[in-house]
């Protein structure tokens, strides 16, 4: 029972991870390519959820939601990009910040404004409903896997597309000189928007996949935007790789404290103070975790600036 | 010279009627109307507006604020609304964290705090207060029933809540009255939205039953992945998890889910009709349980307006604690810790011929129900 039990906790860890790393791929891209902090990456992951809630409502058809999830989040990502953070990239990072906030409460409000404050329906689509039979015995969710094989099938799709394609390359020697490739004849203007657009739809497709799990509201981009942030620092700013690596670790950190702390902790107090505790340390264990991979490695796992 | 003469007479004539209505009394509303928790928040808001605005009352003055469900938010508005504003009244709001953080300040500097929906037992017990009057419920009171109701059917139950003083006390309340074995019990962090970790829990606990108390979003995610997870063990909750906010979201997983709660759309009475549809015509959508203790809030300092100053707090307070008004729950009595009397029912889920998910009441959990901490309170 406990092995299945581990079983599924570590599948929903990684579930966690590939959601977190469609999350932190844009905004580690961006920051590696452009050196901006957007704050408002959380707020495209919105734009994607209630895009794709809106059209598949209207439509009834989950996949043509997803198709307009991307679209909305990579249109609002590329006008955003054009209208208002082209004016950031030579100021400094308090800047951005302070710019970047602004479209948070803009963008929130814009969506009540449209949608009213209660939660959208998005359901589940029919093909992924219910659950699967684990070897062991369990039972997992059929939609989760389906979340971890789209995160899998991003990673790779990023990996082709940075390193064996030209626009990939033109990313890479973004990230490495910004002033240079500019020198080089490469039109750095259009390359930040298609970027900017790149990251926005991943946040919009993480959006639109979530959203179908949890519930579809203003604000829902917040709480994901921190912990990406959290994902991105222990990755090191501006890799991939390490966006990759760093989001498993956090999802699998964070389920897995959820679930054993309490445990381990009724073990030594009664089980409704290990309870109380266990939830509170399991919420700060992430920040923990990125403590100490701080003071050994201050600059994240796999930094790109190194 | 009559110009003259009429003109003082028509000042001195205004001069008295304003001693006699004196200013128009103002009420401070902080409630949640941005980010995750805020459908709860615009229902208070809404149902609260409604009925101050068919009451015909001129005098009265809404300083509405948004908290953004932060309780050091809502401190500065409290305080704002107290020192700045000069409030005669406060309400509005939703969650006890944020009640915590502002009603024992604000009833401490001898404004009145009428509380729509939050009712942490820590405001009930030892440290009640004249000037605090909960119009909702004490925390307890849906989990108790619940607890009881679940006597009926399980044995072994898995229970969850959020970790915040409502949390707590709903888990509190539930265990008073459930007389079966505990699977697990399981806090979760506020704003929480994804339940997986705690599904595996409650898949390998054995339970023959989950109980959860998870308001607004919470709840709308939990049921959604619970659903889907193929664990299939009965869920029940307190009315809040099942609401008429987060039902169109939750969706058909919801139907026939059996919930505790002091009101329901189809409870029978004239007052009760009357808010339904008065409702439904402004806002075109049904009201939830919020929208229901707020218009009884409203009501209620309605109804003690007309009867004393609200300047004069003595026989203000005196006015309240009567209770004199028409309660869409039915008979609504204050208790010694000025927390209310009131019946708890227990609700099922359903879908009305017109597709819309809504609540009926199948059987009664209790009758005039007190709250288990009025007796350690000295009023």
């Amino acid at each position: 029972m406990f092995t299945t039990l581990l079983i599924e906790q570590l599948l929903n860890g990684l579930q966690l991870g590939v959601m977190l790393f469609l999350m932190a791929a844009g905004l580690t891209l961006i920051f590696g390519v452009m050196g901006l902090i957007n704050l408002a990456h959380g707020s495209l992951y919105m734009i994607g959820a209630f895009a794709c809630a809106t059209v598949a409502a209207a439509t009834g058809s989950f996949w043509i939601g997803l198709i307009a999830s991307l679209a909305a989040a990579a249109g609002v990502g590329a006008i955003i990009e054009v209208a208002v953070i082209r004016r950031l990239y030579d100021r400094d990072h308090l800047d951005q910040v302070l710019a970047t906030f602004a479209l948070i409460l803009i963008l929130s409000e814009g969506a009540r404004w449209l949608f009213g404050s209660f939660p959208l329906y998005l359901d589940i689509p029919p093909q992924l409903q219910g659950a699967v039979a684990l070897p062991g015995g369990g039972q997992y969710q059929l939609y989760r896997l389906a979340i971890i094989g789209v995160g899998v099938a991003v990673a790779a799709g990023l990996y082709l597309l940075i390193s064996r394609t030209r626009l990939g390359m033109r990313i890479r020697a973004g990230e490495s000189d910004r002033e240079m490739i500019g020198a080089l004849g490469v039109d750095i203007g259009t390359l930040y928007t298609v970027v900017f657009a790149l990251g926005a739809a991943l946040a919009g497709l993480a959006g639109a996949l979530v959203g179908a799990l949890q519930s579809v509201q203003v604000g829902m981009g917040e709480p994901v935007l921190i912990l990406a942030f959290v994902v991105i620092v222990i990755g090191g700013i501006g890799s991939i790789k390490g966006a990759l690596v760093g989001a498993v670790i956090v999802g699998v950190v964070d389920t897995m404290g959820r679930f054993l702390l309490p445990s381990l902790l009724a073990l030594t107090m009664p089980a409704s103070q290990a309870t109380t505790i266990g939830a509170a340390l399991a919420s700060m264990l992430i920040y923990v975790v990125m403590a100490l991979i701080l003071a050994f490695r201050p600059s994240g796992l796999f930094s790109a600036q190194s | 010279m009559n110009r003259i003469l009429a003109a003082s007479v028509f000042g001195l004539s205004l001069a008295t009627s304003s001693l006699a209505y004196a200013e128009p009394v103002k009420i401070g509303v902080i409630t949640t109307l941005s980010g995750g928790g805020a459908g709860l928040g615009i229902d208070m808001r809404d149902a609260f507006t409604l009925a101050m605005k068919q009451s015909g009352n001129k005098d009265m003055e809404l300083v509405i604020e948004d908290d953004a469900q932060k309780p050091e938010l809502a401190v500065q508005i409290a305080e704002k609304m107290i020192q700045g504003d000069k409030v005669d009244l406060m309400t509005g709001i939703i969650w006890s964290n944020l009640a915590m953080a502002v009603v024992p300040n604000t009833v401490a500097q001898d404004v009145i705090y009428l509380s729509p929906n939050a009712g942490p037992s820590a405001l009930a017990g030892a440290n009640c207060n004249p000037n605090y009057f909960n119009v909702a419920y004490q925390n307890d009171n849906f989990h108790e029933a619940m607890g009881q109701y679940a006597n009926k059917d399980y044995k072994n139950a898995f229970i969850l809540a959020p970790n915040y003083p409502a949390g707590k006390d709903a888990l509190t309340g539930f265990k008073r009255y459930y007389k079966g074995a505990l699977a697990g019990e399981i806090y979760t962090q506020v704003g929480q939205t994804d339940y997986a970790a705690e599904i595996a829990q409650i898949r390998a606990s054995g339970a023959d039953s989950v109980y959860f108390f998870l308001p607004g979003g919470m709840g709308i995610a939990f049921m959604k992945q619970y659903a889907q997870s193929g664990v299939g063990i009965p869920v029940t909750g307190p009315g809040f998890s099942f609401s008429q906010d987060v039902l169109p979201a939750i969706g058909d997983a919801a139907i026939g889910v059996k919930n505790s709660a002091t009101w329901s759309k189809d409870l029978d009475n004239e007052a009760n009709k009357t808010f339904v549809e008065a409702f439904k015509a402004e806002y075109k959508r049904l009201p939830s349980i919020y929208a229901a203790q707020s218009w009884d809030t409203a009501n209620l300092i309605l109804a003690a307006l007309s009867k004393a100053d609200v300047k004069d707090k003595d026989a203000f307070r005196a006015a309240l604690k009567a209770a004199d008004f028409k309660s869409v729950r039915g008979e609504f009595a204050f208790n010694n810790n000025n927390h209310p009397i009131q019946n708890v029912y227990i609700r099922e889920v359903v879908k009305e011929d017109d597709g819309v998910l809504t609540n009926k009441i199948i059987a009664t959990a209790f009758e005039h129900h007190k709250d288990a901490y009025a007796e350690k309170c000295g009023m």
